[in-house]
């Protein structure tokens, strides 16, 4: 088995019920968040989910898919990337 | 990990447009030789074909994943003067048209290696070649020549650059905007990314992956932070963001080596701007203090961006090749478009310049009559810049065709427009006939 680590980052409008739709769409796609934290910058609400997932099981563009489909109902910018790139640029 | 670490590398990529600018698989044709130019061509193209057949593929997917800009995909291959020799054909059009059936076929943004290395002397290929160019470059989109005119060991060999003046005069009056596909370079290294000056050279492996990082904004921004502070601090500024940067290049070119099952090479610690607002790197040493780049001081500053990003890049990779370091390039920098625009900037300033950073004249357009002599004494200046300073220097400079100073010559997308700058119009031409090669340098008897 091979886990997928990677940042999720969620940006928009405070509304109610945002980290609900997140970590529910998160469990369908079998995406467990092992990080979370959130805060206002900007007058945006901004959070961060730290998911892995069993690279066998669901694929990258899989979930991308299923966040970009999230992002379009609720109007949120949400991106994924592959935690590895952030490991590279910020640990020596 | 820290969510500060987190939003700030998000920011590096979607505010500051920290991108890779090129993903360059280097690939030798040398098993590709034959006294056959037909089938010399067919083996080119079935070789390249394959080994680079995944390269888009893999790229879009690292841009995808990790959610970093990939901006180009390009192919370097051994220089063709090489390559062709072998074969009886007099011109070489024919392989310029093979290399861009290649990158068609595999979605690849350029190919170089249109390329011919006469520093001391020309072998038959590299004449024929050289006479090539202003059709080959002229029909092709895709294609990139370069020829090597001089280098600290073997000093200039002025009648490569009594040529080179012609042939890029010859293939403004073809078509101007093809000129940004040549460039003549003194001390053109072997293992370079970026275009048009790349090409696979003889001592690589039989495939390579470079990579070619960018990311001028981030440094601007990272500056913004400690304005009216020492230059020490500038100094150490530049080279922390510019450690961040080449942790990215270094990163992308192990995750692309390893999925194309091909060695990783060199990562080229450049910051490659491009026109669009906030990515330039005029906008750098003006941030550092100059109302404008071209003011007095552009050059020390530059001297210091240059130094900077080296230091702060060389703990960040395995391995540092190209040409590494700050490009000034105008057109494709909005901050130095202005400038020349406004005046501020001429071209002996940015000769001067060149003498500081990597590459040299760059992107630069004269007016339509400059003589071929003219540019051959610019080709003469930067060279002897490279020689005696043991550094790359290259010319790119676009006649512009029916042009005056003022005028502007565009090139689009990422290549930008260029205002047309004046030239000095005295008369080089009787230093430039006399041909025959410069010696090299004393400092260059190393051994």
């Amino acid at each position: 088995m091979q886990t997928m680590k990677a940042v999720i980052t969620v940006i928009g409008h405070d509304q109610v019920g945002i980290v609900a739709k997140v970590s529910q769409r998160l469990a369908t796609l079998k995406v467990n968040i092992t990080d979370i934290s959130q805060t206002l910058m900007h007058g945006d609400f901004t959070m961060m989910l730290m998911g892995e997932w069993n690279d066998q099981d669901v694929q990258f563009e899989v979930v991308k898919q299923g966040l970009q489909d999230l992002a379009k109902e609720t109007g949120l910018s949400i991106n994924i990337q592959r935690q590895e790139l952030f490991d590279a640029i910020q640990k020596l | 990990m820290e969510t500060k670490q987190i939003l700030d590398t998000i920011q590096m990529i979607s505010e500051e447009k920290l991108d890779i600018r090129t993903i360059t698989m280097g690939i030798s044709l040398f098993d590709c030789i034959d006294s056959d130019g037909e089938k010399a061509r067919q083996k080119i193209y079935d070789k390249l074909t394959t080994s680079a057949k995944d390269l888009v593929k893999v790229a879009d997917q690292i841009e995808s994943e990790y959610g970093i800009p990939i901006v180009n995909k390009r192919i370097s291959v051994t220089p063709i003067s090489m390559i062709a020799a072998a074969c009886h054909d007099d011109n070489y059009v024919a392989y310029a048209q093979t290399m861009e059936k290649a990158a068609e076929t595999l979605g690849v943004d350029l190919i170089g290696g249109f390329s011919a290395l006469v520093q001391k002397g020309y072998q038959s290929g590299d004449r024929k070649l050289i006479a090539s160019m202003p059709q080959a470059l002229s029909e092709t989109k895709r294609v990139c020549g370069s020829v090597n005119v001089g280098s600290t060991r073997a000093g200039i060999n002025m009648d490569a650059v009594k040529q080179m003046g012609q042939i890029v005069k010859d293939l403004s009056e073809i078509d101007p905007v093809s000129c940004m596909s040549l460039v003549v370079f003194a001390n053109a290294v072997e293992d370079n990314p970026f275009m048009a000056g790349a090409f696979h050279g003889v001592g690589e492996a039989d495939k390579v992956i470079n990579v070619g990082i960018s990311g001028p904004g981030v440094v601007k921004r990272a500056l913004e932070q400690v304005k009216g502070e020492s230059i020490d601090t500038v100094s150490e500024t530049i080279k922390k963001t510019a450690f961040k940067v080449t942790r990215m290049g270094q990163f992308v070119g192990n995750v692309a080596a390893k999925a194309l099952d091909v060695p990783f090479g060199i990562v080229d610690l450049s910051l490659a701007p491009t026109p669009s607002q906030g990515d330039s790197v005029a906008e750098i040493l003006e941030e550092i203090g100059l109302e404008s780049v071209g003011a007095p001081g552009t050059t020390a500053a530059l001297a210091l961006l240059n130094d900077a990003v080296k230091k702060g890049g060389v703990m960040a990779c395995e391995h540092v090749g190209g040409l590494s370091g700050a490009f000034i390039p105008v057109s494709e920098d909005s901050g130095m478009i202005k400038a020349v625009e406004h005046g501020n900037l001429n071209l002996e300033k940015l000769e001067a310049m060149t003498a500081v950073c990597s590459v040299g004249l760059d992107m630069v357009a004269v007016p339509g009559d400059t003589s071929a002599e003219t540019i051959s004494g610019m080709i003469a200046d930067e060279a002897a810049i490279g020689v005696i300073n043991n550094k790359t220097t290259a010319v790119r400079v676009i006649p512009a065709k029916g042009k005056k100073v003022g005028e502007q010559i565009d090139f689009g997308g990422i290549f930008g427009y260029a205002p047309v700058m004046p030239v000095n119009t005295n008369s080089p031409a009787k230093f430039v006939a006399r041909g025959g090669r410069i010696p090299a340098p004393i400092h260059s008897f190393k051994n």
